[in-house]
């Protein structure tokens, strides 16, 4: 007897069985009385019929299929798939918090108000830098924020400058954020080691220029070590140095973007402090900047008043609210209750931790995967694989294919696109030493898979509920709907 | 449509076809390193293009590109085919796959391109 599990994929819908009932309305025809015959609907939503215990069965197997950071190491280059211990969950759960309505009067939201008030500066005093909002509901959406403040500020001196420049190892969001404000985007090509060429910047600034966008430290995981003359540079031009701070967490604690002349940077939470992914929100995100650029910040900001807080409307100058209220508050008390639970030396140990962590898997699999670059990396490390790999037809989607057979999730592939066939791997702070060796162990049988049986590695994944999936039939002809 | 040798090519990675009208396309190399592809955009007939200027976007299973207008002038035709059928550009990237065609601002601006034999060795050395 063939005893192998069955995989069922079909839909709940596909599931449905006529006249089948989760729960019964004692009364329909009384609910349908309450609504205007107008807006009745003509005919029955073809819903999923189904009892209680087959949504509880459908759902529940649906959850075992999720692959998540909770269950196994997820090592996705640019996404800092770190843990975030639960204990920032129940200070946000505090019903103070929690249960505050959004118009309470500053008076009865001073717990709030306080809150926003000291996480702001303690973020403000980490960047180096003088003036923040927490508004934005995300990375991105502080980028378009940074971008509205620089427009501002150039609009207030009276000049019209039209470009934005983004380096190649830049994250994507940042010349799509340019594109959506009606900047044009002057994209500047690395150096062979992976950093801005200093001398190209200068040939492309001029006062057309009204910001650059550098993604530090940038997607190759590399510092940008000529920092200060590329703030220079910039500033000579009359332009603003916008750092993507995504990557903050490579630098948090140890260097304050201030000192190096930035005018104003973004902070990701999920990121850099310890607040859940999105997946699909809420988030938070906040633009930190200089003097200069304050008077234009979102309002209300919060400032002090005699022994309170109170919500300040403040400049006229102000681009106005880019979110309801003051953000997704929630979030801001996740950061909040990370910072407080560590001291700035804290948070440069664990910076140091990320560092070390990609570093070793670089330094134990670069003979094997060769690395973009010979330097140290930062945060993450950008491998590749190597030319006896290549020849035996094995491409880096085969290798991320592999990892998934051996219980991890594949890193992040194909990006940077200044890199051919990258595998852009990060593995975060919070992962163990045994963690990485694992991992290193299994990057290591790919290599041998893949240089003895190539095919075999071709045909991964083979361990898990669905085969290799057809991309590219699910790309041109995509089955949207059921 | 031009033989590979009758070609010229961008650092990017663009064949043009020199004329009166050019022609302008992937590399066959360039297709190959995208891999599949699954969306075109085209510029519009009519569009004024700026050479070294994004005006298209490939997209493959791997990623997105910006196409690059490998000169200056106006855009009298764009190929629909490859719109609906996008694996036009890895099947026939210098024949079927064409995007679009431009009548140059300056015609001797196609004379900067790469000829065959130096974009062969343009892809050579950029490999290392």
């Amino acid at each position: 007897m063939n005893c192998a599990p069955v995989v069922d994929n079909r839909l709940s819908i596909e599931k449905s069985d006529a006249g089948r009932r989760g729960l019964w309305c004692k009364n329909p025809l009384r609910a349908k009385a309450a609504i205007p015959a107008n807006l009745r609907r003509k005919a029955a939503p073809r819903l999923p019929e189904l009892s209680e215990f087959d949504v509880v069965r459908h759902y529940t197997r649906l959850s075992r299929l999720n692959f998540s950071v909770d269950t196994h190491f997820y090592p996705l280059g640019s996404c800092t798939m770190k843990y975030n211990p639960r204990f920032y969950e129940d200070a946000a759960a505090l019903e103070g918090f929690a249960a505050l309505h959004p118009l309470a009067h500053d008076n009865c939201a001073q717990g709030t108000l306080e809150l926003i008030h000291d996480l702001s500066a303690r973020l403000t005093e980490l960047c180096g830098l003088d003036a923040i909002t927490l508004q934005p509901a995300a990375g991105a959406h502080s980028e378009f924020t940074g971008l509205l403040l620089a427009k501002a500020y150039f609009e207030n001196k009276g000049e019209t400058r039209t470009e934005i420049i983004c380096p190649d190892s830049a994250h994507g969001t940042n010349p799509a954020t340019a594109s959506m404000m009606g900047f044009n985007t002057v994209n500047i090509a690395s150096k062979p080691d992976g950093r801005l060429d200093v001398e190209e910047l200068k040939k492309h600034i001029g006062p057309k220029t009204a910001v650059l966008m550098l993604t530090m430290p940038n997607t190759l995981g590399i510092f940008e070590s000529n920092i200060e003359a590329i703030a220079k540079a910039v500033h000579d031009a009359g332009a603003l140095f916008y750092m993507d701070g995504a990557n903050l967490n490579a630098l948090i604690g140890m260097v304050k973007p201030g000192d190096f002349g930035v005018d104003m940077m973004h902070l990701n939470f999920h990121k850099t402090f310890s607040t859940p992914h999105g997946g699909g929100g809420p988030g938070a995100g906040a633009i930190v900047c200089g003097k200069h650029l304050a008077p234009f910040l979102p309002v209300p900001l919060v400032k002090k008043s005699g022994s309170g807080y109170v919500s300040d409307f403040g400049d006229k100058r102000s681009i106005g609210k880019v979110k309801a209220f003051f953000g997704n508050t929630g979030v801001l008390v996740r950061a909040y209750a990370y910072m407080l639970a560590h001291s700035t030396k804290e948070l440069g140990e664990i910076a140091a931790c990320a560092i070390i962590n990609a570093n070793y898997v670089r330094s134990l699999l670069k003979d094997l995967y060769p690395s973009y670059s010979s330097e140290y990396c930062m945060h993450e490390c950008v491998l590749t694989p190597g030319p006896d790999l290549t020849a035996k037809g094995i491409k880096t989607l085969d290798v991320a294919k592999g990892l998934l057979d051996r219980g991890f999730h594949a890193p992040t592939i194909y990006f940077p696109n200044i890199v051919h066939e990258a595998i852009m791997i990060e593995p975060t702070e919070t992962e163990s030493k045994e963690t990485l060796d694992e991992f290193v162990a299994a990057m290591k049988d790919i290599h041998a898979q893949g240089m003895a049986a190539p095919q075999t590695l071709k045909d991964a994944p083979v361990t898990q509920p669905v085969k290799r999936l057809d991309e590219v039939q699910a790309a041109r002809q995509p089955n949207l709907r059921w | 449509m031009p033989k590979p040798e009758e070609a010229r090519y961008t650092k990017t990675h663009e064949w043009i076809h020199p004329g009166a009208e050019i022609a302008v396309g992937i590399s066959d190399h360039a297709q190959h390193e995208m891999g599949d592809v699954v969306f075109v955009e085209l510029p519009k007939v009519g569009q004024k293009l700026e050479k070294e200027k994004p005006c298209a976007v490939v997209e493959s299973v791997k990623s997105a590109f910006d196409i690059y207008s490998p000169v200056s002038g106006e855009v009298t035709a764009i190929n629909d085919a490859v719109t609906g059928e996008p694996a036009l550009l890895n099947q026939s990237p210098l024949d079927k796959g064409w995007m679009f065609k431009i009548k140059p601002a300056n015609p001797s601006e196609a004379d900067t391109l790469m000829d065959w034999n130096a974009y062969q060795e343009f892809v050579k050395q950029s490999a290392h």
